[in-house]
Order: C-alpha cells, then sequence, then structure tokens
C-alpha cells in the first residue's frame, strides 16, 4: 500500500486514527494513521447489525414474557450465559435458568445482587428493560 | 494510595498493534530503541491460520499473527531483555502490586480484556482478553495509561482497570502484569531477526496439518468456494464478513500484518547491510495488496454490491494467488537466512 492511497473513510471509530504502514514516494516504510476503510466499515457495520438485531430479539421475547429481563441484559453486554456465570461465579446451568421469568422473579437479593454488579446496574434497572431501546434499537445506540 | 499524582516520565507512541507497541514503548523507556516492526519480525508475529472448528462469535476464527503473548515472548528472548512477568488471583493485591511498581517508577504492563476500559469507543468494547496497555501514573484516583492504540496517553479509572484485568471468557488475564528488569547494552538484534524471518518462514511452509500456514491459506479458499452452496447467502457474508475483520481489523496495521512485516523486512536490510531483503520486502508489500483485494472484493460481496466477476470463486482465486506468492516468498527468504 503506497502512502498516498492509505484510506481515510470515517466510520464507526468515531474519529479515532488507527495506525497503518505504507510505502512513502522515497520507497521506505512509513506509519500513517488512518481514519478507516469502506471495506473494513462495511464488515464491521454488519458484526453489529447481528448484535443489534439478538439485542432487538431479546428484547422482544422479554416483553412477550418469554424470558427475564437478565436475557435482555446479557445481550446487551455482548455477554453468553456462559461467559456471564464465570462472572458471577456460578454454574452456566443456572444463569440459564435465571433467564426464565418464573425462576428469575423468584431469585433472591444476594443473587440479583451479583447481575447488578456485573452488568453496572441498580437492582431497579435489572428487573426491566429501557422500552426506549426495543423500539429504537439502532446501531446509534450501540 | 488513591489520592496521589504521579506521573513517569514515558514516551508514548502510537502503534498499530497492542502487543508490539507496548513492548516496543517499554524497550524504548529502556533505552533499547526496537522500531514496533522490528518486534514484530524478531516476535515472529507474521502467521495464518484459519480455524472452522474455533468459533468466535458463532463464526470460524481467522488468524492472521502468532498467539498472543508469543510475539512479546520469542521477541524478548531474543533480544536478551529480562521482563518479569506476574500474574494474581486477588485483583486487591494485583492492583496494590501495580501501584508499588508505579511508585518506584517502573511502567507497568497489564493484559487486559477491552470490554471493561472505559475509554474505548463502544465499537472497540469486545470481550477480547488480549489487550496489552502499559500504565505509567496516576491521577485523582484514575491511571494514566499509554494504550498503544491510542494517539495520546488516556486516564482508566481505579475499578475500570480493576475489572478489565480479571475479564473472564476465554485466556482470561488474570491480573497479568509484567515490567522490564534489565536491557541488555548491546542487543544482537541482526541475529534475532534472521531468527525471527525463519521461524515465520518454517512455520507458514511446514506447520503441519491443513490449517495452519500457506496450507491454511488454501484451505480458507477451498472453504470460501463453497460457502455459497453449503449455507445461505446470509450466513457465507457473515463468514466471509468475520475474515476482512479479522484481516483488517484494529491492530493489524492492514493487510492482514503484511504491510507491517515489510516494513519489517525493510528495516532489517538496512541493519544487516543486506540489500535483498529489500526486495523481499517489496514482495510481502505486493502479497498485502493482494490481501487488500480480498478485502475490497469481499466487501461488496458482503453489502451485495458486488460485479458479476465478483464471486466467492474469485475471492478463493486471490486467495490462492496469495498462498502461491506467499509460498514462494517464504522459500525464498529461507533459503537467504538460513
Amino acid at each position: 500500500m503506497r502512502e498516498i492511497d492509505v484510506p481515510q473513510d470515517g466510520g464507526l471509530n468515531q474519529g479515532l486514527k488507527e495506525i497503518t504502514y505504507a510505502v512513502a514516494e522515497n520507497g521506505r516504510y512509513v506509519v500513517v494513521p488512518s481514519l478507516g476503510w469502506e471495506p473494513k466499515n462495511i464488515a464491521n457495520a454488519q458484526a453489529w447489525e447481528v448484535i443489534s438485531e439478538d439485542i432487538r430479539t431479546q428484547a422482544r421475547r422479554v416483553l412477550e414474557g418469554e424470558l427475564s429481563p437478565l436475557a435482555y441484559h446479557l445481550a446487551r453486554n455482548l455477554m453468553t450465559a456462559g461467559l456471564a456465570a464465570s462472572y458471577v461465579r456460578l454454574p452456566r446451568w443456572r444463569v440459564k435458568r435465571h433467564l426464565k421469568p418464573s425462576v428469575f422473579n423468584r431469585l433472591k437479593p444476594e443473587i440479583l445482587q451479583r447481575y447488578a454488579d456485573l452488568l453496572g446496574l441498580s437492582l431497579v434497572e435489572l428487573k426491566q428493560i429501557p422500552l426506549a431501546d426495543v423500539n429504537m434499537l439502532g446501531d446509534e445506540q450501540l | 494510595m488513591n489520592n496521589s499524582d504521579m506521573q513517569i516520565p514515558f514516551n508514548h507512541r502510537q502503534s498499530a498493534h497492542c502487543e508490539t507497541g507496548v513492548l516496543s514503548n517499554l524497550l524504548a523507556h529502556y533505552g533499547l530503541n526496537v522500531s514496533e516492526s522490528m518486534v514484530f519480525g524478531i516476535g515472529s508475529g507474521l502467521f495464518f491460520g484459519y480455524f472452522p472448528f474455533i468459533r468466535l462469535n458463532r463464526l470460524p476464527l481467522t488468524a492472521f499473527r502468532a498467539r498472543t503473548g508469543r510475539i512479546m515472548q520469542r521477541a524478548v528472548k531474543r533480544l536478551g531483555v529480562e521482563l518479569a512477568l506476574e500474574k494474581f488471583r486477588s485483583p486487591e493485591k494485583a492492583m496494590a502490586a501495580l501501584d508499588r511498581k508505579l511508585v518506584d517508577a517502573i511502567p507497568v504492563g497489564c493484559r487486559t480484556g477491552a470490554y471493561w476500559l472505559s475509554y474505548f469507543p463502544r465499537r472497540y468494547r469486545f470481550h477480547f482478553n488480549m489487550h496489552n496497555l502499559v500504565v505509567f501514573g496516576k491521577q485523582n484516583g484514575s491511571y494514566r495509561i499509554s494504550d498503544p492504540v491510542f494517539p495520546d496517553p488516556v486516564l482508566c479509572p481505579h475499578d475500570d482497570l480493576m475489572k478489565a484485568r480479571f475479564a473472564r471468557g476465554p485466556m482470561p488475564p488474570k491480573g497479568r502484569m509484567y515490567y522490564v528488569k534489565q536491557v541488555p547494552q548491546q542487543p544482537d538484534l541482526a541475529g534475532a531477526a534472521r531468527q525471527g524471518m525463519r521461524e515465520v518462514c518454517r512455520t507458514m511452509l511446514r506447520a503441519p496439518g491443513p490449517f495452519l500456514g500457506v496450507k491454511g491459506i488454501r484451505y480458507l479458499a477451498k472453504n470460501v468456494e463453497a460457502w455459497p452452496q453449503k449455507m445461505e447467502a446470509r450466513e457465507a457474508a457473515l463468514r466471509l464478513g468475520q475474515v476482512i475483520r479479522m484481516q483488517e481489523e484494529i491492530g493489524t496495521g492492514g493487510g492482514g500484518f503484511r504491510f507491517i512485516y515489510a516494513a519489517f523486512l525493510q528495516e532489517a536490510a538496512g541493519l544487516l547491510y543486506d540489500d535483498r531483503l529489500e526486495g523481499f520486502s517489496d514482495r510481502m508489500t505486493e502479497a498485502g495488496d493482494l490481501w487488500r483485494e480480498f478485502a475490497l472484493i469481499g466487501s461488496r460481496i458482503c453489502k451485495q454490491r458486488a460485479g458479476e466477476t465478483e464471486t466467492y470463486a474469485a475471492l478463493a482465486a486471490i486467495l490462492r494467488e496469495c498462498a502461491d506468492r506467499e509460498t514462494r516468498l517464504y522459500r525464498d527468504l529461507l533459503e537467504h537466512v538460513q
């Protein structure tokens, strides 16, 4: 890649420039800050679309009473049940059970607190999902 | 401790890749000037692996560089640098140990989970546990951090850094921190560079099994070709997108690390008084350009904007061309530095 060809296509990186290596006019390698490259932006946007879609799906299922709010919060934090389990020091099957509303609603405060600490939420926030998110969850929120 | 402001005079330089940038900056602090690309080359950073059975976000894993930690390990060994490594069980003890080093005016490298680093824009915050940074001071209970990915030093609150150092999931950092104990007066840069090249060539040419090295590139080509028949268009596009992301995502310097390696070969040419390495550097640049071509066409397919000839089969052809060129390059280079 030549120095003059280093792309400067802004995108998801919010103005943060990344270092690329390119060949200058005189044939020597130089480090050049780059705002981003369209093909990479496309691939990144694609990955985030999948994530947003997952968050919307979980939100809908929570609203329909199929899953507990925990399912939404995990999706929002890009966490699987397995990853969350390792943080709250519970076996994975228990975290998976907590995704059921009936089980989640009977959880002891102590367990709820572990989830709240992990996700950076208050106990009240943990037990609900922000309605605004469900209706207009787009990439700008991520 | 929390209210003590202090700062080690540390020269922050932005780099392409966190692991090589951190080591290069740490060494410079002790007067040993080794550029990021030199660290990458000496540590045999260049690699390829396609692992359909290892899933990252439910998609097959593609790797363009050596396993995390390996580059630093090898570079340190080949340069004769003494690096101390510590691991912790308790987050509190890990933070206290870090503070003690700072009081002794020792900049400390830390391995962290990027998800918890609050100074990152949201798009970088994946559960990725292999991000390296240097802590070099404190201010109002926050840590002054030289994060190689950022243009300037950043501040990170105590609790966020603690969470990041004890991130969980695959390859948890477990509070890992490291610092330079001693650098050699006259390191054998030329010898280390040669050693680095030999290992890359050998791995890329001779690593066993179908998933690694140039064989791995051909294996990926075969897979890419089959995707549109084997799965729905969307799933195929997601897999392709993941390869592009691994190749061009932050930290690669572009072209799946091929350009940073070409920069290393060029620098090594001067160091070893060996003009032929310049030629190898040019060829590596061409390989990188070809990888960029792959990403460019691939992204058009992802976005359903591809021209008629821009198909998965065409992508496979580019990958095979990459594999062929790189095979010749590693063979010639290995013979040259043998």
